[in-house]
This record gives C-alpha cells, structure tokens and sequence, in this order.
C-alpha cells in the first residue's frame, strides 16, 4: 500500500514527519518498506511572474519574456509555449539549476545562460512534463498561486511529498486505505483524526439512501434508483450494493490537488470521475465503480452470477470468459464488468459522459480470490475485496464518493442512492476474559487500559459484567477479530510488544529424547570433517528423468522432481567446480531421498549420506605433488563412514566398487567411480551413497592395552588369482593363535618376478602377549602353525625366494 | 716429586687456550693427541701414577685429574660452538618463508554451523531437537495450522505439490513439499503430552524462482514450547535471551506486532543490524534493525486442532531462516552460494 504523508497529514490536522510515521507503523505491525520522497529535486524552482511577452525578433514560434523570479533584477527569458501570458506566474527554472523531466521521454535538463536564435535566455519558464508532472497540454504551467515570485515552488504549492510503501498484513484490509493507517496513528500520537476537507467542495445535499432489503421470498433485492433498475440476484457473492445516478456531469482532467494524491499513492490520474472513484478506494480501501449510464441496457445493473459462455471485455481490453463460479454485474443484455475485479470497457465513463451511475459494492472474499485467480487478473479493487471491505460501514465512502462526483464534475443527484441489503447482519460481539488477557500475556492488565486500547481500535466495549467478561463489538472494518483471541492480541499491540518484560522464568524441559536420527547426523558428519570432506548441500528438487516423484508446477524443468539420490547431486556440484577451474574437490552431503509411497500414502523419505572425492590426496606442496585420490582413498572414507552410519554393515566388492549390506543382508550402499563431464585436466570421480542408520550408537568399550613389547613377523604368500587377500587374512586372524595381536597387508606384487595368474602378497602378523614377553621360539611356532592352517584351508603357500 | 710429569702437564696446559680457536677436525685431533684413550698425553701422564712414590702419587694425580677436566671443559665447550655455527651455517641455506606443508582439512556447511548454534542454545533451554516429513498433506500444513481456507495468507506460502494421489482422511488432503517446518509442530503435539519443547530444523519449500535472495528449497528452524502458564513474557524472554547468547550479550532486539495464521498474538523479532549497530546503513534499509524471525503465542485453534486443551495449556513458537541468518552473519551477497558445492566458498567460512 503506497501512502501518501501529506495525505495522513490531512487526516490528522499536524505536520508529520515520515521517518517517524514509519518507525510507529513498523511497531503497530505495519512495517514501511521504503520511504520515498516526491518532487524533492523541484527545490530549486521558483514562482515566477511574466511581465512583458515580446515577439522573438528571430523567429516567430518564440517569445522573448521579462520575468520577476524576486530578485531586484529582471531577466530576459525566452520561452516556446503558446500559452504564456503577461501577468500569469509559472514555474522558473533559474541557471545552474536542473528540472527532472519524465525520462525516458523527456531527458532531465540543467540549465545554462546561452543565446537562442541570438536573444540571451536566463533560465526557462517550465511545463508540467519539464518539471516530472503527468503532461496535460503542450503549454507552460500556469500558476494559481498567491504566492510572490520567488517563492520556491515546493512551498507555493503542495507538491512535496513522502510515499511511504507499507507493508500491510493480510489480516489487515483497514490498512488498505489512508484513513485506517490515519486511524492507527491518531492513536498512536494521542490526536483525533477527521476525513479531509475536500478543496472547492460546495454544500452539497445528497438525500439519506433508501435501504433495500429482501424481496419477498424472492433471496433477491431490487429497486428503480435515477432511472436504473438496481438489483443483486447473487446475495452469496454480492452482499450489499449501493448504487446513484448522477445526471449532467462534466467529465474533465483533476484538479492538481487530486492528481497528487494520487500520483503519490501510485495512481495515474485519468478523470474526474475516475479519479474520484480511486480516491475514495485509497481513502476508506473501499473499491468503488462509475459507469456511463448512457451505455446501460435497460438501463438496469445487475449482481449475478455469470453465465456459461458468457465473456466480457474489461477495461483493460481483454476478453474476458465467465464461470457460473463468478459474480459478474449485469445490464440487460449481459454482462458488463466482473464484480469486485474489473469494470467492461463498453460501460466505461469516457470524455462524452454526460450521466453516471455510481456501484459501492461488498463482494464475498473467497469469490473474489478464486474468480481473480482464474482470470490470472489481480487488480486493486480485487485485492481489497478479497481481504474483506468494510460491509456495514459502506454507507460513508460511498457518500463521499458522490460529494467527489458533484464537487469535481458538477452534475446533480437526481434520486436518493439506493443501498441494496437483502440481509443486514451485524459485525460480531467478542467477550473478553481479563484472566485470560493475563494467562495468554503473562501480564496483568487493568480492565481500563483493556477498554483504552479495545477503544482506540475502533471497537465498543459495550457492557461491564461482574463476572470478569467484557463485551466488545468490534468495528466493521475489522474482519479479523472473530475470537477472543484476537481481541488479546489487538491489547498487547496497542499497549506495545516492547512494554512487556523479558525475563526468564521458571519452565519445564520437552519430556522426548532429540530425535535419533539428529545425533546420527551430526557422528556422520564430524567423521567426514574429519577425513577431510566439506559440507555441501544441494536443492532437493532435480531434473526430471526417469522415474520417480515429479512436482505438478514445478519451479522449472531443473527442478521438476524430487531426488531418489544424493549422488548426481553432488557429480553437479564437481562439475561446477571445473567449470570454474577448481580440481581439487571433497564434498558430502547429508539428506533425505524420496521414494514413492502407496496410493494415498506420503512418500518413504529416507535419510542418505554421499560423498565425492576427485583431485589432489593433499594440498600441492612445492616438495613435491601428492598423487590424485584413487579407490584406496575411497575405500577408507567409505569405511570411515559406514562405522558411524551403518553400523554392523558390511563391506563386499561389488563389480569395480564396493556395496555395503546392513545385518540383515540388504544393500544400503554403495561406492565407486563416478561418470562425470570432466574436462581432460580433471582427475577421476569417487563417490559413495549410503543409507543413514538413525539408531543409537553402538557402545563402545576399554579394552586394556598391554604394555609388553610386541613382535612382527612379514610373511610374503603366493597367491593365485581368485583368491582374495582379504579371506587369507581372515583365515590368519581365525586361526586360534592368541597371542596373534594383528594381521595386516603391507605389500602386494605382480609381476615377472611370480609365475603368471599369481601375485605375492606380503602379511605383516604382530604377535603379542598380555602378561609377557614372547620368545622368539613360542613365535616360529605360531607363524608355522597358522602357514599349516593356510595351506590346508586355502592351498596358499609361503612364496619361496 | 716427579718434576717431568709436572712439566709435562705445563706443557700440555699451553695447549689449552689454543682449542677455543680450533676448526672440526683440528679440534678432533687435538682431543685424540690430549685425551685418546690409547696414546693420549693425559693417558699417558696418568699411566705414570702408579710409577710414583706413594707420597706423590696423590698430588700428581690430583694435577692430572684437574688438567683432564680443564680440556675436557674445553673441548665440549668447543663442540658447542662449532656445532652451532654449522647450524647457523645450514639455517642460512634454508628460505623459511616457504609455503608450509598443509592437510586437507574438511567443515561443516556453514549454514549448518549456524543452525548447530542456534539448536545448541535452545537445547540450554530444555528444548529437544525433532524432526519430519519434508512432504505432507495439507491438513498437516496448512489447515492444522489455522490457515483459513482460499485466504491471501496462503499467498506467502506459494506451495509446490507433489504429483501423487491425495491422502484420504481428516488429516490428508493433496500431497506438497512443506512450506515451513511448522507441521512438525502439529506432529510433536498430536504425539506428545505437553509440555512439549522441541526446536525443529529442517528443509521448506517454496515456490520461488532462485534468485539472489529466494531458493525454491531452504532451511527453517523452528520452536515450539507448550505448557500449563506459558505466557507472551516467556516467547520475549526466551527469544531475547537466544539473540544475546547468538548475536552477542549486548544484543538490542524489538518486537513487532505481525500476522501468522498459526499464531496469536504475532510478533516480528529483529535485532539491531548487525553491520551498523543500530546507526542505520543500507543492508537495514536505515532502520538500524534486521528482521530475524517470526513468533506468537500459538493460536488457541492449533492447540485444539492436535487436541490440546487450550484453556489449560498456552505456548509459543517461532521461526527464522538459517541461511538468512548465515548470510547477514558472513555477509553472503546471494543465496545461491549456499547450494552451489564451490569449494572456495563452502572453505572460506569455516
């Protein structure tokens, strides 16, 4: 909502200062977005009096002027405008200064003192366009001000002003007009507030409207008003319409004063008539309509529902379908405007009107949310309606709207104005427990600041029971305050979220564990930190491909469905990385994955832990280079992670990579060699994805370490192909030697030097005993034993030298 | 007396002054020449020992042991020197502004660390870490949460819906990517008998295009404290303490009156900017503040929704953005960095 200051000004009789207005908007839950001041860069431009017009002696579509800008001299100004005149005052754009203009259109210019056709100028007599104004006509800007030459222009003439954009709350459709933001401030300030004299408004007598109610039996509402049959068939979506016929009105561009106001709310002037429509939205944020009575059919207007088929063009010019789900208004040959959205273009009050008829309508929110949200077409007046409008106090804008009318147009108010009502309701009555005022605001409140506050919101407190419950009738431009509730919050905002303390206070503690899978978490993700891994996160949406979980309005293609992995996730993530030179890449990632569900089931959501490596082991060292990570790197980081993921999970060689299964014997993950689009300069991409185990973590216990010296003996074997290291290893470790400590792999060849389809493999046992120092003969011993047991078990034999 | 072996040591101690100005292996010669174990003069001057009268053999001994230990003192002294000069010498050799010989060293996504700081404090304050589903029906999302039906409310929470059939039942409706983590809310106290403290992080969705401040998908965390005498001063107290443990004791914070559908009163923190203090600066808009979270008293409607009695129990929630927070705090231009995987940037804010 674009406020204007010297609108709020109006309101409140008093000078305002925007920075403060902001500042207790933002406290009473209306922050200001921006403050943006208007026609500041006019400061320099003054009031100036034209006292003699001469002809150009060089050219005849120029004059030469003497001008009084106040000061002792008079200067030689020359001007191209028709219209200036001897006598009149303009705006005077002195040298050095420099006028806005409407850039694109019209360029800001500075002026200088310079020689036009050979007469001097000093400075330029200036139109509205030259100075950031709407253009009217092609002439200069003449002045109707009593103010002397000299007189900057800023002060003659009320244009400086401040739009404040507020950011208004949904909840808050009062807010969508300058008097209910006048309203929060009056209060604020502690002054009251009055609707804006009007200027050049004349005593104008407009007869009490006739009220309307139910037809009989009929669920409608009609009347004849001016002429016009006024009738609401749909009282679902059009509650009340009030409707004035307004005969020989002049339409003409605004007055400078309306133009303003509503330049500075953001709105393009158009014409009297319009323009009074649109002021009195801006005002009360009640959305109004005039149409050209001579384009009525019938004449009738008719709130209904639209047809099948039915198609109005809008103002905007577009055609426009209607659903059976809208409320169109009607003449009586069709549709002419979409209720509370959008007035027709063939209705539309145009330079020729003569006669108008006034609508001041309530539309049900929710039918206008659908309605503009099928059109695709959020306007103004759709915006305040679908955030509700005061129903029950209609009565007052649209008054005020015809005074606009005849003060601005001239015409006169033939007939009484109808108000069409089929069902007068009354805005509801809340009770308000003092007790729980206290329990919900951990403050007692006195019942008179209650009142004060329920007060300056508008709302009556209407009777004081005993039994600690007010009655509080809440103001009909307050759809929001439905429950008691909502009446607590309206206190403390009045009294100020910032009165209340802060001090902590006795609690008691959540009585559930954190969630498991938190902790999981945070193990997996400390062990990857600590092997040297960077956190990454990637969108959980992903191109879409193949099957699986698929948005219905996707952001875009790119992000069309949900990921069944982490892994192509993170392979993007590399790629960028070498798109931008990096090579040396180590990401992890930890997050869930979707699966779908059963019909009607939400998806499995699965929490997943990946990684990627590919580049340099270790940073470049000028020593010497580390190689790149090879799967060995990988193998460790999987391993690594599978402890604290996947506990009891067990590693198997699966094709090039690995595959890990948790107890129960399914695959939870996997690790390998990634496919990427890698630049020739790019070293191999190793990943692995595994499923997040959330359960607790194992225990973990002391074991004693012995402090006697321990024994090593290398043991190179020749090993045929197809049998694999890691089972001799477990046929060593099993071989019920006790003082066998560890069984480790220090070397493996192949080559000329071992007969072909083998390769030698090094094992490096270490022999230890708890409470004594091993002989060497009890270790030749246990090592010929456990080379027996190898032998017979797998046929593998010490290579001979 | 032995006057020769006495001149013979005078002899030797002439020798002594020359050691201090001996190189490596002069020095190594003069010490075998002197102290060798075989044919050093020493050795062989108390080889003489036994030789002499009783009556002497003390003295002369005496001398010898004092001449032994002068050399000696001399030599090590000698050794020292010459071993820290050839140090000094080879430091000489050695440019040690030469890069250091570093480790790969990993870190935790910084919005992570912030969202671990943030859960850290409120776990001080007896809140549990939950979490749940990233899809949910509407019920758990909107509804449940007061969100009145086809009302501009729904337009902060532009939804992405998920292709698959409708969960039937009070509690389904279309199935969507959770537009903040507050279901989880309705989960913990539709499971739990207040009170109910719980802190809940995780990822929410919007339907917005990434741009520099939107990701269609981004952190949330959330509070949630329900119980008997729960009141507005406890969400301020709580909230005001998290910023001053977060932001720094000194800490000045507001709070502003705004609109949740799921809570009431609804309020607005925000905390004095972190880069002007207060003094007003572009990155506040010259307001001094930064909005940080939003918060209320959980509506009474919520409460009855997970059938909670809300006459009995009050409570409060709040929520804030993480990578929001994360980049106010490192000065982060755009959100796309977050998800992005750039080594540079993901290792620069550790």
């Amino acid at each position: 909502m674009n406020v204007s200051r010297r609108w709020l000004e109006a309101f409140l009789r008093r000078p305002l200062d925007a920075r403060d207005v902001a500042n207790r908007l933002a406290m009473l839950g209306a922050p200001v977005d921006a403050i943006e001041p208007l026609h500041a860069d006019l400061a320099a431009i003054r009031v100036a009096l034209v006292e003699e017009v001469r002809p150009h002696p060089n050219a005849d579509r120029l004059r030469v002027c003497t001008v009084n800008d106040g000061s002792a001299e008079r200067l030689n100004v020359v001007c191209g405008a028709a219209n200036v005149t001897a006598g009149k005052k303009y705006p005077f754009a002195p040298v050095g200064s420099t006028v806005p203009g409407r850039p694109p259109k019209k360029p800001a210019l500075t002026l200088d003192r310079r020689k036009i056709r050979g007469e001097v100028s000093e400075g330029m007599l200036c139109s509205l366009e030259e100075l950031g104004f709407e253009p009217q006509d092609d002439g200069i800007w003449e002045l109707e001000t009593d103010a002397a030459p000299g007189t900057p222009l800023l002060e003659a003439l009320p244009l400086a002003d401040d739009r404040l954009v507020v950011d208004v709350t949904a909840n808050r459709p009062d807010l969508l007009g300058h008097k209910g933001i006048a309203r929060e401030l009056a209060a604020s300030y502690g002054v009251p507030f009055r609707l804006p004299v009007l200027p050049g408004a004349v005593d104008i007598d407009v007869p009490p409207s006739r009220r309307i109610a139910e037809s009989e039996g009929a669920g409608q509402s009609g009347t004849v008003t001016g002429g016009v049959r006024v009738s609401i068939e749909d009282t679902e979506g059009c509650a009340r319409f009030h409707a004035a016929v307004i005969r020989d009105v002049r339409v003409a561009p605004s007055p400078g004063w309306l133009v303003q106001r509503l330049e500075a709310a953001g709105v393009r002037s158009i014409n009297n008539i319009v323009d009074a429509t649109n002021y009195v939205m801006l005002e009360f944020a009640q959305p109004m309509h005039a149409y050209d009575m001579a384009r009525l059919h019938g004449p009738a207007v008719i709130a209904r529902r639209g047809r099948r088929g039915e198609k109005v063009v809008t103002l905007d010019g577009v055609e426009r379908a209607v659903t059976e789900e809208m409320t169109v208004i009607a003449d009586e040959r069709g549709a002419i405007g979409i209720g509370g959205v959008m007035g027709g273009s063939g209705t539309e009050v145009h330079e020729g009107t003569t006669d108008v008829f006034l609508e001041c309508a309530w539309f049900e929110p929710g039918r206008i949310r659908r309605t503009r949200s099928a059109l695709g077409l959020s306007t103004d007046a759709s915006y305040r309606f679908e955030r509700g409008v005061d129903l029950w106090n209609a009565a007052e804008p649209f008054r005020r709207c015809i005074e606009l009318v005849l003060t601005l147009a001239g015409g006169t108010n033939v007939d009484a104005p109808a108000d069409l009502w089929p069902r007068v309701t009354h805005p509801p009555r809340i009770f308000l427990r003092l007790p729980r005022v206290a329990q919900v605001l951990g403050v007692e409140l006195p019942l008179h600041t209650v009142e004060k506050h329920l007060v300056a919101i508008g709302a009556t407190v209407v009777s004081k029971p005993d039994d600690g419950r007010i009655a509080v009738d809440v103001p009909g431009w307050r759809p929001d305050l439905v429950a008691e509730i909502d009446l607590i919050e309206e206190v403390a905002r009045r009294e100020g979220y910032d009165e209340f303390p802060s001090d902590l206070r006795r609690f008691r503690t959540g009585n559930v564990p954190d969630a498991p899978i938190v902790a999981a978490s945070e193990r997996v993700r400390d062990r990857l930190i600590a092997e040297g891994l960077l956190e990454a996160m990637t969108l959980p949406m992903v191109p879409v491909s193949g099957e699986g979980i698929r948005l219905l309005n996707p952001v875009s293609e790119e992000h069309g469905m949900l990921r069944h992995r982490l892994l192509p996730g993170l392979v993007r993530q590399v790629e960028l990385n070498w798109s931008r030179r990096v090579r040396d890449v180590r990401l992890f990632e930890i997050g869930a994955v979707f699966a779908p569900g059963s019909a009607g089931e939400l998806p499995q959501e699965t929490p997943r832990i990946a990684a990627v490596v590919s580049g340099s082991r270790a940073p470049e060292h000028w020593t010497g280079a580390a190689p790149d990570f090879d799967q060995w790197d990988l193998k460790a980081i999987f391993e690594s992670a599978v402890e604290v993921a996947a506990p009891g999970g067990t590693i198997e060689p699966d094709g090039e990579g690995w595959v890990v299964r948790g107890p129960d014997g399914r695959a939870i993950g996997s690790a390998g060699s990634l496919a990427a689009d890698a630049p020739p300069w790019a070293g191999t991409v190793f990943g692995f994805e595994l499923e997040l185990h959330a359960g607790p973590r194992p225990p973990v216990r002391f074991v004693p370490r012995p402090p006697t010296p321990s024994s090593e003996r290398d043991v190179t074997l020749l090993v045929p192909d197809g049998i694999a290291a890691g089972a001799l290893a477990q046929v060593l470790s099993g071989g019920g030697v006790t003082v066998l400590e560890s069984v480790r792999i220090v070397n493996a060849y192949r080559g000329d030097r071992v007969p072909d389809g083998t390769r030698s493999v090094t094992f490096r046992l270490t022999f230890r005993a708890a409470d004594r120092t091993l002989e060497a003969a009890e270790i030749d011993s246990a090592e010929a034993h456990l080379l027996l047991l190898l032998e017979r078990e797998t046929g593998v034999r010490r290579r001979e030298q | 007396m032995n006057p020769t072996g006495y001149a013979q040591l005078d002899e030797l101690l002439a020798r002594l002054a020359g050691i201090a100005s001996l190189d490596e292996s002069a020095l190594e010669a003069e010490h075998t020449a002197i102290l060798g174990r075989k044919a050093g003069a020493l050795t062989e001057a108390s080889k003489q020992i036994p030789t002499l009268p009783p009556e002497e053999r003390r003295g002369f001994g005496a001398a010898v042991n004092q001449v032994k230990a002068a050399f000696e003192q001399a030599f090590t002294a000698r050794r020292a020197e010459l071993a820290e000069e050839s140090r000094r010498r080879a430091l000489a050799g050695v440019d040690l502004t030469m890069p250091a010989r570093h480790r790969w060293i990993g870190s935790a996504h910084p919005v992570t660390t912030v969202i671990d700081e943030i859960t850290e404090i409120f776990r001080g304050l007896g809140f549990v870490v939950a979490v749940g589903p990233e899809v949910e029906t509407e019920w758990y999302n909107f509804h449940a949460l007061n969100f009145p039906a086809n009302h501009p409310a729904m337009d902060m929470h532009d939804t992405l819906y998920v292709d698959a059939t409708p969960v039937p039942g009070d509690r389904g409706g279309r199935q969507l990517l959770r537009t903040h983590t507050s279901p989880v809310q309705i989960r913990e106290l539709l499971t739990h008998e207040p009170p109910v403290r719980a802190i809940i992080p995780g990822m929410s969705y919007r339907n917005d295009p990434f741009d520099p401040s939107h990701a269609p998908a981004f952190h949330q965390i959330e509070g949630l404290a329900v119980d008997e005498g729960i009141s507005f001063v406890d969400l301020k107290a709580t909230l005001v303490h998290f910023a001053r443990r977060f932001f720094g004791e000194t800490t000045r914070t507001r709070f502003r009156p705004s609109y949740f559908p799921f809570t009431e009163p609804s309020a607005e923190m925000d905390v004095e900017c972190q880069l002007c203090h207060g003094s007003g600066c572009p990155a506040c808009k010259g307001t001094g503040w930064m909005e940080i979270l939003g918060c209320g008293m959980v509506h009474p409607a919520v409460l009855a929704n997970c059938d909670v009695d809300a006459e009995r129990y009050t409570g409060f929630a709040f929520g804030m953005g993480p990578a929001r927070i994360t980049m106010l705090r490192y000065g982060v231009t755009d959100i796309r960095y977050m998800y992005e995987g750039d080594m540079r940037f993901l290792g620069s804010l550790r």
